[in-house]
């Protein structure tokens, strides 16, 4: 199914993103830039869009894609509407990282870099967020959890997602 | 008529003037660190309290930068009486006002007579704690610029390349490549433009030393970005910074929009025939694109995959033209070598390792942050005299340098000094400063698996060596650590870091093996204990399966 972002001259979204093509004068290296903007207006990058600035920039579809894709900061898919982003930068990884992700993902059902289908959470991991002496640490939306233990953060997810286990 | 020197000067006398109204300075740290611990909430108590009391006209309450102490943030500077507080909630604010020219608040206070403040050198983050980061004026009137405008009044651009040839500079992004060198190779290409491009992807975990440098000092490295420029000969140029830092792209973006106003970037900078236009370029979370051929395909808008050098950037870069490319802490020593000289500069350090090199400490340490010392300190009067040595009654193991692609020196060589060879001749190398301290409880194993799934992941997939040798490593070095694995699987291990070391394009592949080939020699005993023995030695990796003896 087509989620309807339609191109429209009114959207105020649309003249963002329009705007930055024109700052770098719709030049084919301004793409980065774009999406950047088209992540921010609609929080990730759809089909539609993609065409759109291929189209604008007069890029190949292909390229747009491969660039979209190759970079990490780049979603794909509609974000949920919390997030929960666990550091496993080496100061966090050596003090029990991956053991919170591990409860989070037992907890809200969801793998790192997925969101519920419920759309209530997104689950991110960080290369590093430098808070390395709070190590290990997880982010909710903007909230630091320091030294987090698998049982508070399994906790805190819980909050956020009401699941109905199968 | 209009003299750039002098409008510099009139700043400075009208910032001296407006400072000189306050008997206090409150500098409460606005650094990414101290702002997540709500830094921003205490700033804005302290503000409220002044008022409260009517000390609005006596005492000045601002966003100084920070003073790298991080684990004791949100940290608050109070000048002239030099009162360092820390872990500061917006509620202690009364106290702080109401004891402001008395005794200082004592639950507050951190001692800065002790080696963590004592020990440091600064040059990279000189006046620490004492800038207002978004201020053009406080850069000014400590003395900011005025490098820029002697290079560009006093000197001719080979004489600056001169002076950094002979102070020694060696580039702070890991490689240690002469920077005078490098400027000179630039200068001599020929390009109807040249660039110069400012590297802030910094992508190792636990590195945020640059990070600091672009949030707090961002006119410092501005200076330095500008001298370069004229150095080189360029009139156009990115500062590339990675999208995980948005403080620092707001606070580059600013800075950048100051000096145009200042008339210190731009067309005909400072009165002179010479000009220059810089952008920020955002990243989009590559590890990859640190590398700099990569980098250059990324502002180009292209997917960040490096390319076979040579050609290296200095004669062909961004879009065919000679490109200067500096990592941030490079830059950011430029300023203060043409104002204090290359002889100066060559006088700190250690031979081959001229000036010093911040580093972001971190791990099982006492006090994390970030800290500047000489080239040439030791690594244990980094972690046991300014680092505080490991807490909580724990043993030292093992020091990590050089992010992803380092490697992990044992203690026998705690005495070992910092500088480029030496790291390099324990098999681990500078990097760009991530340290990470690591007690008894670390599996050294497991650590040389998680730097193999972090190369594996950021891998670009360009070549195979990379792309499929360092996925092998990972598995390999998973068996090993769930006690699946044999005596032949470490030989073939052992046989893929020398593939996969000298056969990669790029830095990512060809330092990639480092975390395993320095793991192996120094605990290699480790290994053996939970291929033969299925025990892990450290007590962090669990198996399924029990030994079969």
């Amino acid at each position: 199914m087509q989620t309807s972002t339609l191109v429209s001259a009114e959207d105020k979204r649309w003249r963002l993103i329009r705007a930055t093509m024109r700052r770098h004068g719709f030049a084919a290296n301004a793409l980065i830039e774009t999406l950047h903007t088209v992540q921010e207006a609609f929080g990730y990058l759809d089909e539609e869009a993609l065409r759109y600035v291929a189209k604008e920039l007069r890029i190949p579809l292909s390229r747009v894609y491969g660039v979209a894709t190759f970079y990490n900061h780049f979603a794909m898919k509609p974000q949920g509407e919390h997030h929960c982003v666990v550091c496993l930068g080496t100061a966090c990884y050596i003090r029990g990282g991956s053991r919170v992700l591990e409860a989070i993902e037992k907890a809200a059902q969801v793998k790192a870099g997925e969101t519920t289908p419920d759309k209530k959470l997104s689950l991110l991991v960080a290369r590093c967020v430098g808070l390395c002496w709070l190590a290990p640490v997880a982010l909710f939306d903007d909230e630091v959890a320091s030294e987090a233990t698998p049982e508070e953060v399994a906790q805190k997810v819980g909050e956020w997602v009401d699941h109905v286990s199968s | 008529m209009y003299l750039p020197e002098d409008e510099l000067q009139r700043i400075d006398e009208e910032e001296r003037l407006l400072k000189g109204q306050y008997k206090h300075h409150i500098h409460v740290c606005l650094g990414a660190n101290c702002l997540n611990a709500h830094s921003a909430q205490v700033l804005s108590a302290l503000e409220t309290e002044a008022k409260a009391r009517g000390l609005e006209k006596v005492c000045s309450v601002t966003g100084g930068g920070c003073r790298g102490l991080c684990v004791a943030g949100p940290t608050v500077t109070l000048e002239p009486d030099n009162v360092l507080y820390g872990k500061v909630q917006p509620n202690d604010a009364g106290d702080i006002i109401a004891s402001l020219g008395g005794e200082p608040v004592e639950r507050l206070n951190r001692p800065t007579d002790n080696p963590f403040f004592m020990r440091q050198q600064r040059i990279v983050r000189e006046m620490e704690g004492r800038l207002n980061p978004e201020r053009i004026e406080d850069y000014i009137a400590a003395g900011g610029y005025k490098s820029l405008l002697k290079a560009l009044n006093e000197m001719t651009p080979a004489e600056v390349i001169n002076e950094i040839t002979r102070s020694g500079l060696r580039g702070r992004g890991g490689a240690g490549y002469p920077t005078g060198l490098k400027w000179k190779t630039v200068a001599k290409a020929r390009g109807e433009h040249k660039y110069v491009i400012c590297n802030g992807d910094e992508g190792d975990p636990g590195a945020f030393m640059d990070r600091s440098v672009m949030d707090d000092f961002p006119h410092r490295l501005l200076e330095g970005i500008i001298i370069g420029a004229y150095a080189v000969g360029a009139d156009r140029g990115y500062l590339y910074v990675r999208a995980e830092y948005p403080l620092s792209v707001k606070r580059l973006q600013l800075a950048i929009r100051q000096a145009q106003k200042q008339n210190l970037l731009g067309n005909n900078i400072a009165g002179t025939a010479f000009n220059f236009d810089l952008q920020v370029r955002v990243g989009a979370g590559a590890y990859v694109c640190g590398e700099e051929t990569a980098l250059i395909a990324s502002i180009e808008g292209k997917r960040g995959q490096p390319r076979p050098r040579p050609p290296y950037p200095a004669e062909s870069g961004l879009w065919g033209y000679p490109t200067l490319i500096n990592n941030v802490e490079t830059f950011a020593n430029i300023g203060a070598i043409i104002r204090n000289g290359s002889a100066w500069y060559a006088s700190i350090g250690t031979e081959k390792s001229k000036g010093t090199k911040v580093f972001a400490l971190t791990g099982t340490v006492s006090h994390s942050g970030l800290i500047e010392v000489p080239m040439g300190t030791t690594l244990r009067e980094i972690i046991f005299d300014i680092g505080g040595g490991i807490p909580d009654g724990r043993k030292f193991k093992a020091a990590q340098t050089g992010g992803p692609g380092g490697g992990c020196i044992p203690e026998q060589y705690l005495d070992l000094s910092v500088d480029f060879e030496s790291l390099a001749s324990v098999g681990s190398m500078m990097g760009s400063g991530g340290l990470v301290i690591m007690d008894d409880r670390t599996c050294m194993v497991n650590v040389a698996k998680y730097f193999l799934e972090f190369c594996k992941s950021e891998s670009c997939g360009k070549c195979i060596p990379c792309r499929v040798g360092t996925a092998h490593m990972f598995d390999i070095l998973d068996k090993i650590t769930k006690g699946e694995a044999t005596l032949d699987d470490l030989t073939l291990l052992e046989e893929l870091c020398d593939t996969v070391k000298h056969t990669s394009l790029c830095g990512l592949g060809q330092s990639a093996p480092n975390p395993v080939l320095s793991t192996l020699r120094f605990f290699r005993d480790e290994y053996i204990a939970h291929i033969v023995d299925h025990v892990c030695p450290a007590g962090v990796c669990e198996f399924e399966k029990e030994a079969v003896r």
